[in-house]
């Protein structure tokens, strides 16, 4: 019985401040196997395909059920997790670059950190934080948590930020999905009281305004998020939002 | 103030591409289709845009400064992106290249039109039918002229569709299409007029 082989070529880097190169790999196919399993079949018997032994290639995971965003990577030029590629459903050589938008750490593993940062600074949470009980807050229409959940599937695995030509290292943008958490929590009945908060947040540099429209993030997005729904509402809320900060408001 | 810098200047720029620029990019399409009729129709119609009050605040603040707010803030927008068509070859992505192409080739064209009739007129030169068929007498600069304005009217119709989707006003996926649909009409109908005035000097 002949094993038949999956050919992968794969970017690694040794350290971040090393030149990228690129190294080839065969390993013997089994069914159903995903690119995680295909890494860790390398990881198993690091071995590239000229038959020396090498490094094992490092990356990133985490649930393996495209939820947690951790293993997200670009695959055949597009930027999508590992755990949810199926080798058989793709194109070989199977090619695998980490996501450059972002510090790369090694091999395929990135630095998401800015991602992270740019949540802290859109606010993206609901402040209830007091020194007494509250109560409960306003209630939220069944309808709209529906809506709403479909914004808090982002896991934010960066691929909108990879995929947009407005994120780069020229410019300080943020990317689409802090933009469209600021959607989220602006939707939410108690969130909505500290909605100007965000709205200035998102009005500051590197923010809303950077956005070209090319519409990349939309196509990309593994959950199917409305990015740019979301960012053209906000275009509205913060037209309406600068005309209050300049003019004043009584609200 | 209203926002920061970089979101004024956004606002500012995707503002001023349609109030006041594109609206005097049709009002000089439209007049200047008097050509199509005769030479005498444009000369009078030239003679008429020339002589009204206060043209040098007209042209200063209507074309002049919002010109060239919207050039040098397009140029430094347009060399911040770092344009992907190759690998995320969609509609969008390719028109938000398109935009940059044409904005840059449309501020080129600008550059040598103005030269070549408003400075020139400034020097003593006279705007009229047989100064036009003289520029437009070499194969060359049909060429240049088709492909300048072809370039302005294709950038102001998009930059209607990013403007209606940056201000706010188009926000559903559905709005955005039939948007896209008007302002490409715009785009056709408007490439129509300028290639017809074109010919007409030909």
């Amino acid at each position: 019985m002949s094993t038949k082989m999956v050919k992968f070529i794969i970017s690694r880097q040794d350290n971040p401040e090393t030149a990228p190169y690129l190294e080839e790999f065969e390993i013997p196919h089994r069914p159903n196997m995903n690119v995680i399993s295909a890494l860790m079949e390398i990881r198993r018997n690091p071995v590239n395909a000229k038959g020396e032994a090498t490094t094992p290639v490092t990356w990133e995971m985490g649930c393996l059920e495209e939820v947690c965003g951790a293993c997200s990577m670009v695959i055949n030029g597009k930027p999508r997790q590992s755990c949810t590629a199926l080798v058989d459903q793709l194109e070989q050589p199977i090619r695998l670059e980490p996501m450059k938008t972002f510090p790369v750490v090694r091999d395929l593993a990135i630095d998401r950190s800015r991602m992270f940062d740019a949540l802290k600074r859109v606010k993206a949470w609901i402040p209830i934080d007091g020194t007494y009980d509250l109560g409960p807050g306003p209630r939220m229409p069944e309808t709209k948590r529906q809506w709403a959940y479909e914004l808090s599937k982002c896991m934010t695995c960066g691929v909108c930020l990879e995929a947009c030509p407005n994120v780069n290292s020229n410019s300080d943008f943020i990317g689409p999905a802090p933009l469209s958490q600021v959607r989220l929590f602006n939707a939410h009945p108690t969130g909505e009281m500290n909605k100007e908060e965000r709205l200035n947040a998102i009005m500051d540099d590197g923010g809303l305004a950077e956005c070209g429209n090319s519409q990349n993030c939309v196509q990309s997005c593994p959950k199917g998020i409305p990015l740019t729904t979301s960012i053209a509402a906000l275009n509205r809320d913060t037209t309406f939002q600068a005309f209050k900060n300049f003019f004043g408001s009584d609200r | 103030m209203a926002g920061s810098k970089d979101f004024v200047n956004r606002r500012i720029h995707s503002l001023l591409g349609v109030i006041p620029i594109g609206i005097f990019l049709i009002q000089h399409l439209v007049v200047n289709h008097f050509a199509t009729k005769d030479a005498e129709a444009f000369n009078a119609a030239a003679h008429f845009m020339e002589n009204l009050p206060f043209r040098i605040f007209l042209e200063t603040f209507v074309i002049y400064l919002p010109i060239l707010f919207h050039a040098v803030y397009g140029l430094y927008i347009t060399f911040q992106a770092k344009n992907n068509v190759s690998r995320y070859g969609y509609f969008r992505n390719m028109m938000f290249l398109v935009q940059r192409v044409t904005g840059v080739i449309t501020l080129i064209f600008i550059a040598w039109h103005v030269w070549e009739t408003r400075v020139q007129a400034a020097l003593g030169a006279e705007v009229n039918f047989s100064m036009m068929a003289d520029i437009l007498s070499s194969p060359f600069m049909i060429a240049f002229y088709l492909i300048g304005v072809l370039s302005a009217v294709f950038h102001f119709a998009n930059g209607l569709w990013s403007f209606f989707v940056s201000w706010g006003l188009t926000v559903s996926p559905r709005s955005q299409k039939i948007s896209t649909y008007v302002t490409m009409g715009v785009f056709v109908a408007l490439a129509i007029v300028s290639v017809r005035t074109i010919f007409a000097f030909i």
